[in-house]
C-alpha cells in the first residue's frame, strides 16, 4: 500500500470518528453549547484539555526548538506546563464556583461595569483569533504534506470538520472530540519517541533514556550530542545562559499568560463540581506532561540523529555524499523545508555552525559554508522517517498532527464564539433574548468564527507568526491579573481593575511594538529586536510578566483612592471562595 | 454565610497557607533549580548533565503534577473540615 494511502486511512478514520461524535453529542441548550451541561468528568476533562492546549506549537515546533535551542529553550517546557499550577490553584476552582459560562462575565459581574466586560471580551478575541489563524494554518500545512492537497484545499476540508461538531455540539460536542484527539495525538507522539529511544539507549521511555547511556558510543547521550555539536563549532546542548533575568521572566510570562488563556479557563467551567476543577487541573497536567516530558527527548535524540546521518563515520571524518543522503531528506528536501547548497562543490553535505569561531576549522577542512538547512518544524514530522519506521506511523503523525491543531481551534473557536453570543449579544445589545435565540446565535457566531479563521488560516496576516508575543503578552498583562484580583481582593474595584488592565496591556503592548513593529507592520520598529537594544535585556516575549505587575499595581493604587467596591461585591467575592453551592449557582 | 464568619475566615486562611506553600515549591524547582540555582548545583551530575539541566527538561514538571494533586486533595480535606464542601 502507498503512504498516500496509509496516510489516507489514518487520518479519514480519525475524521471520520469526529464527525461520528458530533453527531452523538449535539448541544440542546445553551448550558450544553457553553459548558457542556456541566457534567463533565474531571478525568475525562483533563484529557480535553490536554487536547485545547496542545496545539500545532506544542506537537509540531516545540521539540525543534528544544533541539535548536538546547536548554536555554527549556523556558517552553516550563513555561508551558507551569501555568497549570497558578490555575488550579489560583482560578479554576473559584471561576468554576461563580457558575457563569464566560470568562468576561465573570470580570463583568465582579467589576459591576460593562465597560470592564467590553475590555475583556476585545482581550479575549484579540488573544484568541491570533492563536487560531496558527492553528488552521497548521493543519493546511500538514495536509499538504501528508495528503498531497493544496494547503488551501486542506484548510476548507478541515474547516468543514470542526464546523461539523462545533456548530452542532458546541461545548459538548468539542469536548468529547478533544478526549478523542488527545488519544490519537498522544499515541502518534509517543510511539516514534520510544522507537528512537530504544534505538538510541535501549530505554523504551524517551525521558529516562535522554539521560542514560548512547548505546553506540558507551557515553551518556547529552555528552555525546554536546561533543558531535560543538565539534561542528556549534554551543553545548546543554549550556547555560547569561541573561538569567530574561529567562526568568520569560518563563513567567509563559506561564502566567497559560493561567490567563480564556479557551483554558472555560474548559474548568465543564465539570459538576469545585473539587472537580482542582482534580481536573491535575489530570490535564498528567495528560499535557506525557507529551511535554517527551518532547525534550525528542529533540535531543532526533538532534544527534541527524547530525549522525550527515557524519556517519564520526565529525572527524568526511560527511556523507550528497546522492547518498537518505531517502527522508529526499522527500523533505521536495517541500522546500530541507534545502542543500554545494558551496564547496565537493558533492558533500557540509553541516556545521559558520561562525566566526569556527572558521580557522572550516578552512583547514576546505568548507566554504554550511551547506544544508533543516527548518525546525520537520523534527517531528520527520522523527518516523529519521528512524525508519513503518509506514502506519507515519499515517499516525499526520492524524496526530491534525489532531493536535483542529482541538486546540476548536476551544479557541469556542471561546470567541461564546464571548460574541454570551458577553456581546446577550449582554450588551439584547439582554431579553430567549435560550433558543441565544443558542442560534452562538451557533451562528461559530459559524461565523470558523469562516474568518479559515480565511485567516489562508492568507495569514503578519501578526499570525506573533502568538507568544501577542496572545500570552495579552493573557499575561491584562485577563489573569484581573481575574486573580477579582478574586483574592475585596477591594478592588470597578475604576482600579479597568485601570490596571488597560495599563497592563497599553504598556505590554507598546513594548511589544516598539521592538517588532507598530501593529506588527515590519520597518515601523523604533528599534531593531535584539538584545543589545532590549531595556535590562528584557526581550519584548519575556515583559507579559512585567505587564501583569504594572496591572496589579495600577489596580491596588486606583482602588485605594476609589471608594470600596458595594456590600453586593463583596459578597460575591466570598461566595466564589467557598464551593458550596456551586451545583445550584450554575443553573440560572 | 454571616452565621460563620469566623469559621470561613480561618478555611480561606487555610487555603491562602496552602497555595502559598505550594508556590514556594513551584518557583523553587523552576526559577530556582532550574534557572538562577544550576549553577550552583552544577557539581550533581545526572546522566551526562547537571541536576539544573533535568530540573528544566523533566523535574519541574514532574513536581508541578505533584504541586496540584496536593493542593486538590488537600484543599478537599479542608474543605470538608470547614463544612464547605459540596455533597
Amino acid at each position: 500500500m502507498s503512504q498516500f494511502a496509509i496516510n489516507l486511512i489514518f487520518v479519514g478514520g480519525s475524521f471520520l470518528l469526529y464527525i461520528g461524535i458530533a453527531i452523538w453529542a449535539k448541544a440542546g441548550s445553551t448550558k450544553d453549547f457553553y459548558v457542556a451541561g456541566g457534567g463533565v468528568h474531571p478525568i475525562t476533562n483533563g484529557a480535553a484539555i490536554g487536547a485545547d492546549w496542545m496545539s500545532a506549537a506544542s506537537f509540531i515546533s516545540m521539540a525543534g526548538l528544544i533541539a535548536a535551542g538546547g536548554y536555554a529553550n527549556s523556558t517552553f517546557l516550563m513555561g508551558w506546563t507551569g501555568g497549570y499550577v497558578l490555575l488550579a490553584m489560583l482560578l479554576a476552582p473559584y471561576l468554576r464556583k461563580f457558575g457563569k459560562f464566560t470568562v468576561p462575565e465573570f470580570i463583568g459581574d465582579r467589576y459591576y461595569s460593562s465597560n470592564a466586560r467590553l475590555v475583556a471580551v476585545i482581550c479575549l478575541i484579540v488573544a484568541s483569533v491570533t492563536y487560531v489563524i496558527g492553528q488552521m494554518a497548521g493543519a493546511g500545512v500538514a495536509f499538504s504534506r501528508f495528503l498531497e492537497v493544496d494547503a488551501t484545499m486542506g484548510l476548507i476540508i478541515a474547516a468543514v470538520v470542526v464546523f461539523m461538531y462545533a456548530v452542532l455540539g458546541g461545548m459538548k460536542g468539542i469536548t468529547y472530540t478533544q478526549v478523542a484527539q488527545y488519544c490519537v495525538l498522544i499515541v502518534a507522539y509517543t510511539i516514534p519517541a520510544v522507537f528512537i529511544s530504544l534505538q538510541l539507549t535501549g530505554n523504551p521511555i524517551p525521558g529516562l533514556g535522554m539521560f542514560s547511556t548512547h548505546t553506540e558510543s558507551g557515553l551518556p547521550l547529552l555528552t555525546k550530542l554536546n561533543q558531535v555539536i560543538t565539534d561542528l563549532g556549534f554551543n553545548e546542548y546543554t549550556a547555560d545562559v547569561d541573561n538569567k533575568l530574561n529567562m526568568v521572566l520569560f518563563t513567567l510570562s509563559l506561564m502566567i499568560g497559560t493561567a490567563g488563556l480564556p479557551h483554558v479557563i472555560i474548559r474548568f467551567f465543564t465539570v459538576p463540581k469545585v473539587a472537580d476543577a482542582r482534580w481536573s487541573g491535575g489530570w490535564a497536567l498528567v495528560f499535557i506532561a506525557l507529551l511535554y516530558l517527551t518532547a525534550p527527548a525528542v529533540a535531543s535524540m532526533a538532534r544527534l540523529n541527524l547530525m549522525t546521518t550527515i557524519y556517519p563515520d564520526g565529525t572527524a571524518s568526511a560527511p556523507i555524499e550528497y546522492e547518498a543522503r537518505p531517502n527522508w531528506v529526499k522527500e523533505w528536501e521536495v517541500t522546500g523545508l530541507i534545502k542543500f547548497e554545494d558551496k564547496n562543490e565537493d558533492g558533500r553535505i557540509q553541516l556545521y555552525n559558520d561562525s566566526e569561531a569556527f572558521k580557522a576549522e572550516a578552512d583547514s577542512r576546505g568548507w566554504e559554508g554550511n551547506e544544508l538547512t533543516v527548518n525546525r518544524d520537520i523534527l517531528v514530522l520527520a522523527n518516523p522517517e529519521i528512524a525508519n519506521l513503518p509506514g502506519w506511523v507515519i499515517g499516525l503523525i499526520a492524524a496526530g498532527g491534525l489532531a493536535a491543531a483542529l482541538s486546540t481551534a476548536a476551544g479557541l473557536l469556542l471561546a470567541i464564539s461564546s464571548a460574541v453570543s454570551h458577553d456581546l449579544i446577550k449582554g450588551r445589545f439584547n439582554p431579553n433574548i430567549s435560550d433558543k435565540g441565544e443558542l442560534m446565535a452562538a451557533r451562528i457566531s461559530m459559524a461565523v468564527a470558523i469562516v474568518v479563521a479559515t480565511y485567516l488560516g489562508a492568507n495569514p496576516p503578519g501578526f499570525a507568526a506573533q502568538v507568544v508575543a501577542l496572545a500570552f503578552g495579552i493573557a499575561a498583562a491584562s485577563l489573569f491579573p484581573a481575574l486573580m484580583m477579582g478574586i483574592f481582593s475585596k477591594r478592588v474595584n470597578n475604576k482600579g481593575a479597568i485601570a490596571g488592565m488597560l495599563s497592563g496591556l497599553t504598556f505590554t503592548l507598546v513594548y511589544i511594538f516598539v521592538y517588532k513593529g507598530w501593529l506588527f507592520i515590519p520597518g515601523t520598529n523604533n528599534l531593531a529586536d535584539t538584545p543589545e537594544n532590549w531595556v535590562l535585556g528584557i526581550s519584548p516575549l519575556s515583559i507579559g510578566a512585567i505587564g501583569a505587575i504594572v496591572n496589579f499595581a495600577v489596580a491596588f493604587v486606583v482602588s485605594n483612592a476609589t471608594e470600596e467596591p458595594p456590600v453586593e461585591i463583596q459578597e460575591l467575592v466570598e461566595s466564589v471562595r467557598y464551593p458550596r453551592g456551586a451545583g445550584q449557582a450554575s443553573d440560572h | 454565610m454571616s452565621g460563620h464568619s469566623y469559621d470561613a475566615e480561618q478555611y480561606w486562611k487555610a487555603n491562602l497557607r496552602l497555595i502559598f506553600g505550594s508556590l514556594i515549591v513551584w518557583a523553587l524547582v523552576s526559577y530556582g533549580f532550574a534557572i538562577l540555582l544550576r549553577p550552583m548545583l552544577a557539581g550533581i551530575g545526572v546522566g551526562g548533565t547537571d541536576l539544573g539541566f533535568w530540573f528544566a527538561q523533566q523535574g519541574s514538571i514532574l513536581t508541578f503534577i505533584v504541586l496540584i494533586f496536593h493542593y486538590a486533595w488537600r484543599m478537599n480535606k479542608i474543605d470538608e473540615k470547614f463544612g464547605v464542601h459540596e455533597e
